[in-house]
């Protein structure tokens, strides 16, 4: 007898699968547009039916909790909404030459391949398997990223892969130091990398290994997350990489590299004589939030700062996780699904900008709001909310991180706002000059996809007005589980 | 017999960490290509033998991997990219021979004061295992960051991960050690390819012949 929900978490996974092997034999682009949309929203169906009904107990490599269920629905919504995106964005990029009909045949079917091994991380309940989901996400989103054969498309991916590689070097010398650690008391075999055994073991493992394990684990995954010092990859890859995955790469890839760190982190917090993770978190947090405000300024390619924006946002949440306590961790969460929703949602109004524009340098674009007002006013709207100004949803999550950090330890609040700030006045400087003034650059008409973009904008801003007490009741459980 | 167990054990995961070092002073890529060609066949030797003490035979499989794929098969592979795109005779300016082993020295020692401390409850043949296993990560990340060629590169990243081999084999009874090696087997064979495509393109900008086609056709 296989339980329902069981059968449910297996399709979180196989529907991606099957649909990879369909895409890649499919020819005909419009048909693997639409089968590639189709099968996103199957996987969101299964996804959010994970809400509802029992759950199976933790198996040993697959097992869903309250933690991971919020982070599966969240990825494979966005996963659903950028298929959208994605239909209009590549058959455009078909059009004028840049990709072929052969490698959008490749392209879709990575995009599955993708989903697969995030959902994969997300669900894993084994550090060893989710060490290899996170590899695979990285493998194809490689391959992503060099898709348009460019010199610098190539050269981006080649960083991101060197740079990729090395973290996910770091994390699997992190992951065979926790086995270490827990083989003595659990035992030898699979058991010991099994995550719920090992956290409720957690508290008679050897402190000294562990506290090793998750410094190698937290440079290790936090270079997936884009934190300093080990960020290098992440503008480029953004840049130069097709824009649906540059909104895959940062409103999801991100938070799935930040699961595994929290993970880690909620095992560190069961070993009483452990180091305390959160001081770590907080220090390359506020770090990454600081470097990327300041070099918000400099960027002249409009895809290049939005990915130094979504550094900072890391940072910002990282901090918040790492500060810890339920409100802090309730506004890294709030603050993670915000950012996942209004990032993509800008770098869809920006695909389309770049197409219409036929550049993606920032000084070739101006007076969107009148040439496009659709693109120009979803352009504004996104940068308001990613700037943090009040009616929307950021603006209540880095409300609540700042002031929650005052009571706490000011100091770090006020580095903290200061990065804000510094972010604010770069991005507001910016959009001053792409969306408003005279008409610059080249000026086609758009065909674009505008509904992935504005629900995505219309959530964040509900969000901003108004949550749903369920929502909040389930994000406060969460947050008092992460500790 | 244990302690002949222990000291092989020893001699051969202390020979990985040499060799390493050997790496780093290498200044033409064939060479280069050669010592990497040890540093994997010393893994499978290391391996074999982790296999027969702990009673594991499905490590001999990563042994295997170890000594086919990684220690001729991409060495081959590597050599034949190599004089393709005629960098053989290029001699690389290493960042100061004398520094760079200053640097891995101070690395070796690092590695042995934090895993010899931290790891001082865990069984002595697993707290050496990993000492020379971080030192010999270590020493690949050092190669990694001061060497500018991509092959070279890659060889400090295949270096990395025999690192992580020793370790994960040196943990008694870890399981996905085989899938592991399979997956990061794949992995470097993705970058190998990658390289290929990559040099190629440097030396005659293109390998996309629909990249050459529409070049032309904008000149019309």
């Amino acid at each position: 007898m296989i339980e329902p929900v069981a059968d449910i978490l297996s399709a979180v996974l196989l529907i991606p699968v099957i649909a990879a092997a369909l895409l890649a034999l499919v020819p005909n682009y419009r048909l693997g547009a639409g089968l590639n949309v189709a099968a996103t929203f199957l996987t969101l169906l299964a996804a959010l039916s994970l809400f509802v009904g029992a759950r199976p107990a933790p198996g040993a490599y697959l097992f869903v909790d309250d933690l991971n269920v919020v982070f599966i629905a969240l990825n494979n919504f966005v996963g659903f909404t950028t298929s959208v995106f994605s239909a209009t964005y590549i058959g455009h990029e078909l059009k004028i030459g840049r990709v072929t009909a052969r490698h959008l045949r490749f392209y879709h079917a990575m995009y599955q391949v993708l989903l697969f091994a995030m959902n994969l991380a997300l669900i894993a309940n084994n550090i060893g398997l989710m060490w290899v989901a996170v590899e695979l996400a990285t493998l194809t989103t490689v391959i992503m990223v060099g898709l348009y054969r460019t010199h610098e498309a190539l050269e981006a991916a080649w960083k991101y892969f060197i740079l990729g590689s090395v973290g996910i070097a770091l994390a699997l010398f992190g992951t065979i130091l926790v086995y270490v650690a827990a083989q003595p008391v659990i035992g030898e075999g699979a058991d010991s990398m099994v995550w719920t055994t090992l956290v409720a073991h957690a508290a008679a493992f050897d402190p000294a290994l562990l506290n090793v394990a998750f410094v190698f684990l937290l440079l290790g995954y936090g270079t997936k997350v884009g934190l300093a010092p080990l960020h290098a990859w992440l503008p480029d890859a953004h840049a130069e990489g097709p824009t649906p995955i540059s909104a895959v790469l940062s409103g999801l890839l991100l938070n799935v590299a930040l699961y595994a760190v929290l993970r880690f982190k909620i095992l560190m917090a069961a070993n009483a004589a452990a180091v305390a993770p959160g001081p770590l978190m907080v220090t390359m947090g506020l770090a990454s939030a600081l470097f990327a405000s300041f070099m918000l300024y400099r960027r002249r390619d409009i895809k290049r700062m939005f990915a130094y924006s979504s550094i900072e946002h890391m940072g910002i949440i990282t901090f918040a996780f790492g500060m810890g306590g339920p409100l802090a961790n309730f506004a890294g969460l709030l603050h993670m699904t915000m950012h996942s929703l209004t990032k993509s949602g800008i770098f869809f109004t920006v695909g389309h900008i770049a197409q219409v524009k036929g550049t993606q340098r920032i000084a070739d674009i101006g007076g969107l709001t009148e040439t496009h007002p659709w693109l120009g006013w979803g352009l504004v709207l996104g940068v308001i909310a990613i700037a943090g100004l009040p009616p929307l949803g950021i603006f209540t999550s880095e409300f609540l991180i700042v002031t929650s950090t005052f009571n706490r330890a000011p100091l770090l609040a006020i580095l903290l706002a200061a990065a804000l700030l510094i972010a604010f006045g770069a991005l507001l400087l910016r959009l001053n000059g792409l969306a408003f003034g005279a008409p610059r650059g080249n000026s086609a008409p758009a065909e674009a996809s505008y509904i992935p973009m504005f629900v995505h904008l219309a959530l964040v801003l509900a969000a901003g007005f108004y949550l749903p007490g369920a929502l909040v009741a389930w994000f406060q459980h969460v947050a008092r589980l992460l500790g | 017999m244990p302690h002949l167990a222990f000291d092989t054990a020893h001699l051969l995961a202390g020979g990985l960490v040499l060799v390493s070092f050997v790496l780093l002073y290498q200044d033409r890529l064939y060479s280069l290509l050669n010592i990497y060609a040890l540093h994997a066949g010393v893994l499978a030797a290391s391996v074999a033998w982790q296999a027969e003490i702990q009673n594991a035979p499905h490590l001999y499989v990563t042994a295997a991997i170890a000594l086919g794929f990684k220690a001729i098969v991409i060495p081959v592979a590597l050599r034949r990219i190599v004089v393709r795109l005629g960098i053989h005779r290029e001699i690389e300016s290493v960042v100061s021979t004398g520094l760079t082993m200053l640097g891995g020295m101070a690395l070796v020692a690092l590695s042995m004061v934090v895993m010899l401390k931290a790891a001082a409850e865990a069984n002595p043949l697993a707290r050496e295992d990993l000492s020379f296993a971080l030192a010999v990560v270590l020493l690949g990340l050092l190669m990694m960051v001061t060497r500018r060629n991509a092959v070279s590169q890659v060889v400090g990243f295949m270096s990395v991960e025999n690192g992580l081999v020793l370790a994960a084999t040196g943990a008694r009874g870890m399981p996905l050690v085989v899938e592991i090696s399979v997956a990061f087997s794949i992995l470097i064979a993705f970058i190998v390819i990658g390289i290929f495509l990559f040099r190629i393109r440097e030396r005659f900008d293109t390998v996309d012949v629909q990249a050459l086609d529409r070049f032309r056709g904008e000149q019309r």
